[in-house]
């Protein structure tokens, strides 16, 4: 492993005067990327400024919304219940993250920040309206999770500014959340696909129509995308089976996938098609109309 | 570049040691303390073969900066044998269940199952497996390991 210096500060003020002053400075987290990065040659960095000590940036806090600090791990969104019942989608993504040892010790923030188009939470914050708060030197800022990935490894973070964490809005009660990881295996593997669907219905008891709807998806575009064609598709209308297929068909021309290793681009758009159906019948489900 | 000084338990013993900043917990273990139980495999976290236990939570030892160890406390495979030496009750249960063959796998697959134990007495197949999913092993088939920690539950 390349040589680096370690720093461990206690609050954001002093992380953020350490990557502003040292040289050739990152943050690292739970380091299940970084370090990796580093140990391939795919990084290389004089000083590791860790994150893993600052009390404000750790927990999970419900009150008028949910609020997640990027330092909380994915063992710990697994354990929280009222992600589990409101948030559902995102208790899918960090199910299947990894291995338990991974999960241990890999942030949400990490997550996020690293910014792979296959990144688990990513979906499920982007259907959950997640706003990111970014702190830096001259002070705080609000971004949209959808305006904060540019591409592969790419957001809009400058390299001396750190994220908070993650705000998410309470959502009426006729609303369901889910996400879908398609891999070979179960665990730990990268999804072929990710998709991510959040659900709002009308009050009204019979003949429920879809009063708000957000689908995202994950490997199917340099990075984690919403597909917008589709959302307004289904605003409106009953979710009946062919509801739902067409609006699989949409979002699979919304999809711009590209031939990998893990799957073929013709075979991620077909499964597309089938998977946004199911994740919108998952996000009723949970839904308890 | 400059050692530095940590403090943290080690299978139950306080430990002062001079450290360089970019080893891993690994690295530190088995080639400074020479605690060859916990393996490497990858190197990358998908192996599970380097496992230990901090604060009880199982780690890819592989994956841990050593500075972040400081004020923890960590048990290796080495750390479950008693005092007298005497074989943990894991350890024992994976002997005869014959869940070991060539052993490689074996320590990282303890620690998890440890982890698992002490967190759940009697946990389910589908609670050994998510917990153990991060451990690969190339010979056994899986199925022996997990009788052998099912045998450590509660009635079976
Ligand atoms: C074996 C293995 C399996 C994996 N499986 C999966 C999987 O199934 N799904 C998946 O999505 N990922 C997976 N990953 C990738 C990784 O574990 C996750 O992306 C994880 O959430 C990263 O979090 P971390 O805290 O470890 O990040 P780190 O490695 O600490 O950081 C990642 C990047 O984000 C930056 N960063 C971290 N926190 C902040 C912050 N608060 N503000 C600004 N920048 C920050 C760091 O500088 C770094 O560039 C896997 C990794 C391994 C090794
Ligand atoms: S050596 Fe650590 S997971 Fe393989
Ligand atoms: S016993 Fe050989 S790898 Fe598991």
């Amino acid at each position: 492993m390349r040589r680096f210096e370690y720093h461990k500060p206690e609050t954001i003020k002093e992380a953020l005067g350490l990557v502003t002053s040292l040289n050739n400075a990152r943050f690292i987290a739970g380091g299940t990327d970084i370090l990796v990065a580093l140990r391939q040659k795919k990084a290389e960095i004089d000083n590791l400024i860790s994150l893993r000590n600052i009390g404000e940036l750790k927990g999970i806090e419900y009150g008028d919304g949910l609020w997640i600090g990027s330092g909380t791990t994915h063992t710990e969104i697994l354990k929280s219940r009222v992600i589990l019942e409101h948030y559902t989608a995102l208790n899918d993504g960090v199910k299947n993250l990894g291995s338990r040892q991974i999960r241990n010790v890999a942030t949400i923030g990490g997550n996020i920040c690293n910014a792979a188009p296959s990144a688990d939470t990513a979906c499920p914050l982007l259907v959950l309206d997640a706003k990111v708060l970014i702190a830096g030197i001259n002070g705080e800022r609000w971004v949209d999770l959808d305006g904060f990935f540019l591409g592969p490894n790419k957001t809009v973070l400058d390299k001396h500014e750190l994220v908070k964490g993650f705000s998410l809005p309470l959502f009426p009660k006729n609303t369901g959340s889910s996400y879908i990881k398609h891999t070979r295996r179960a665990a730990m593997d990268l999804p072929i696909l990710g998709i991510a669907a959040r659900i709002t219905m009308d009050d009204g008891k019979e003949g429920a129509t879809c009063r708000e709807a957000r689908i995202a998806m994950g490997v199917v575009a340099p990075r984690p995308i919403r597909a917008y064609e589709t959302e307004r598709f289904l605003v409106g209308k009953p979710l009946t089976e062919d509801v739902m297929e067409e609006a699989g068909n949409i979002a699979a021309r919304e999809a711009t996938p590209r031939d990998s290793i893990r799957g073929q681009a013709w075979y991620r758009k077909e499964m597309v098609k089938v998977l946004v159906g199911r994740a919108i019948k998952n996000a009723m489900e949970r839904m308890g109309l | 570049m400059m050692r530095k000084e940590i403090r943290f338990r080690l299978n139950g013993e306080e430990m002062v040691c001079d450290v360089e900043a970019h080893w891993t917990l690994l690295y530190f273990l088995r080639e400074i303390m020479g605690l060859t139980g916990t393996k490497e495999g990858c190197g990358y976290g998908e192996c599970g073969a380097c496992t230990v236990i901090i604060d009880n939570e199982a780690i890819n030892a592989c994956l841990y900066p050593i500075m972040e160890v400081e004020g923890k406390d960590v048990t290796t495979i080495e750390g479950l044998v008693s005092q007298n030496g005497e074989l943990h009750p894991i350890q024992k249960a994976f002997i005869e269940e014959g869940a070991v063959q060539c052993g490689f796998c074996t320590p990282g697959m303890i620690m998890s199952a440890k982890a698992l134990l002490d967190e759940n007495k009697d946990p389910t197949e589908e609670e050994i497996k998510e917990a153990i999913a991060g451990n690969l092993c190339r010979c056994t088939g899986y199925v022996k390991i997990i009788d052998a920690i099912k045998t450590m539950g509660g009635g079976r």
